[in-house]
């Protein structure tokens, strides 16, 4: 139900008349529901800025929500929810924030002796628009919740996949945790791309902490492993536990000639008597000659 | 049509890649670094493709046919700089490059030649010495 | 193709010579970093159109790829069409068989291509020309 453009006037006027009394009405409703969570200073700002927002959009003409001159209003709502998803505040709780504001409307038309039809039919489609405004929130809110949710997944694939220099020219990606095909991926590039910036022709990965591989992982791992050499490098695996063995052997894959150790300090010690050797057989050949 | 330079550094042949290649490119590149081997009497080659933002099936072909030709003509191939995403992808396409010998830098190929000369070049010396010991005694 | 998919404006080139196959591996590349696929998945993409181009040249005689952007709702993508009118493939499992070739290359092409991309459609008659539609989708 949009508002007619005499109802749109007629509210923009009465959050324009009792403005001081109609912002405190409404910051002790929400404050009441907030149960102090935020400071009643900034709440009562907070509120100010939104009921200019209600009011500017409505003496625009907004109609509806969707309204072109309820743009500024729309933005003001999604900040609002975006901020309050981001303190922890519930769906519930922000939304009411919202609907909060036909409590004070109403306490507003109370004290106004002229409480007749007309008004309540008025009363009616305002509050039709606040509805309009708290479930905006609503999405807002649950939009902004999942941005949280896919940043902090992000994150935590960051926080998750070190690649460390172990030696000179050596580095080492220990793999813990679940390891499902994105997360190889992610992994894997990060590996290579890492051989490249720090000049390292050897890698070591370290799957100790990985409780479990399917196919398409091992796929990766071994993909990793003919991609490393390409550029130039030697990969190593190490820490493979026996139930991945098994499931290795099981699955048909096949690891080839890819060097595997039992743990991270096997590997190490391979790698540094392989390059130990091209070390000493240079020198051996200048000692016999 | 463009032409890849082919560069002589001591006893290597060096040629740097970068521009993206039409397949007569390619090829010409092929012929030239044949006859540079035998011209100069080179015993290594290094390509470094590090400018190369793709590495197709054409390519990769021709770089494995310039690793067998100078094989044949008595001269090593490395090939270097592979982008991540270039080896990523060749892997997907199901080209490993059999044959072809790999480094990460310019300088590491380098090292990979020099070990692999001074593997033989002793080695050689130790069979010419042997073979004075026999001739003497 | 899937129906539903917004397609916006396809470029087209023609696909005569050596030079063309280099043209349209640039025009795949700029499409690809416009709509943010990922480096690998650009990679992927532009040596993929790199393959399908050059079989167009060599297999089908010559062509024209189509290439532009496409959103189902979702995701955006590149979607690139190849089309001769070439000889066409009598056995399309064989052609698209690992190390199968006829035309003295690796045999990757067509098979190589297919993997490098999400969506593979290949549409062909014996004496009438082959035409190959890939799209690869944003992450």
């Amino acid at each position: 139900m949009a508002l007619s453009t005499d109802e749109a006037g007629r509210f923009a006027g009465l959050l324009e008349s009792n403005g001081e009394a109609l912002t405190s009405a409404w910051t002790d409703a929400v404050a009441g529901l907030l149960r102090g969570r935020l400071s009643h200073a900034e709440l009562h700002r907070q509120i100010a800025e939104l009921q200019k927002g209600f009011q500017s959009a409505l003496s625009g003409g907004a109609a509806d929500l969707e309204a072109e001159a309820a743009g500024e209003l729309r933005a003001l709502l999604s900040e609002v929810s975006s901020t309050r998803a981001r303190q922890g505040f519930s769906a519930t709780e922000t939304a009411v924030s919202i609907f909060a504001l036909k409590e004070a409307v109403l306490t507003v038309l109370d004290q106004d002796s002229a409480t007749d039809a007309a008004t309540l039919r008025d009363y009616v489609s305002f509050s039709s628009f606040i509805d309009r405004a708290g479930l905006f929130t609503f999405d807002s809110y649950v939009r902004a919740r999942e941005e949280l949710i896919s940043d902090q997944a992000e994150q935590l694939l960051e926080l998750s996949t070190p690649v460390v220099k172990l030696w000179e020219g050596v580095v080492a990606v220990p793999l813990v945790g679940t390891l499902d095909s994105a997360r190889a991926q992610v992994v894997m590039e990060r590996l290579l791309q890492t051989l490249v910036d720090t000049g390292s022709p050897y890698a070591i990965i370290d799957i100790t902490g990985v409780p479990a591989v399917d196919t398409q992982v091992a796929q990766h791992i071994l993909k990793t492993v003919v991609a490393a050499r390409l550029m130039g490098a030697d990969c190593i695996i190490s820490g493979i536990r026996p139930q991945i063995a098994q499931t290795i052997v099981a699955l048909g894959i096949e690891f080839g000639d890819i060097a595997t150790k039992a743990s991270l300090a096997d590997a190490l010690r391979h790698v540094l008597r392989q390059t130990d050797a091209t070390a000493g057989r240079r020198g051996a050949g200048r000692r016999e000659s | 049509m463009e032409r890849v330079p082919v560069l002589k550094i001591g006893d290597i042949l060096l040629v740097s890649i970068q521009i993206d290649m039409e397949d007569q490119v390619a090829l010409q590149l092929q012929e030239d670094l044949a006859d540079r081997i035998v011209g100069t009497g080179c015993h290594g080659v290094i390509i470094d493709i590090s400018a190369l933002d793709i590495v197709d099936s054409f390519v990769g072909r021709t770089l494995a046919t310039i690793a067998s030709i100078s094989r044949v003509l008595d001269a090593e191939t490395v090939v270097v700089g592979m982008r991540p995403a270039v080896a990523i992808t060749l892997v997907e396409l199901g080209l490993s490059l059999p044959g072809i010998r790999t480094a990460l830098t310019v300088e590491l190929g380098m090292a990979l030649l020099a070990r692999d000369r001074q593997f033989t070049l002793p080695d050689d010396d130790e069979d010419d010495a042997d073979e004075a010991v026999v001739t003497a005694s | 193709m899937t129906t539903g998919d917004d397609i916006a404006a396809m470029e087209r080139l023609a696909i005569r010579s050596d030079q063309d196959v280099v043209r349209v591996r640039q025009l795949v590349r700029t499409l690809a970093v416009s709509v943010k696929l990922s480096l690998v998945d650009q990679t992927k993409l532009v040596t993929a159109a790199s393959e399908l181009a050059r079989n167009t040249l060599v297999y089908g005689g010559g062509g024209t790829v189509d290439a532009g952007r496409v959103d189902n709702g979702r995701r955006s993508g590149i979607r690139i069409v190849f089309t001769d009118q070439g000889p066409g493939i009598a056995d399309l499992d064989l052609a698209l068989t690992d190390g199968y070739t006829t035309g003295g290359g690796l045999g990757l092409g067509l098979s190589g291509a297919r993997r490098l991309v999400d969506e593979f459609d290949i549409d062909t008659v014996v004496g009438q020309g082959t035409t190959i539609s890939v799209i690869k989708w944003c992450r």
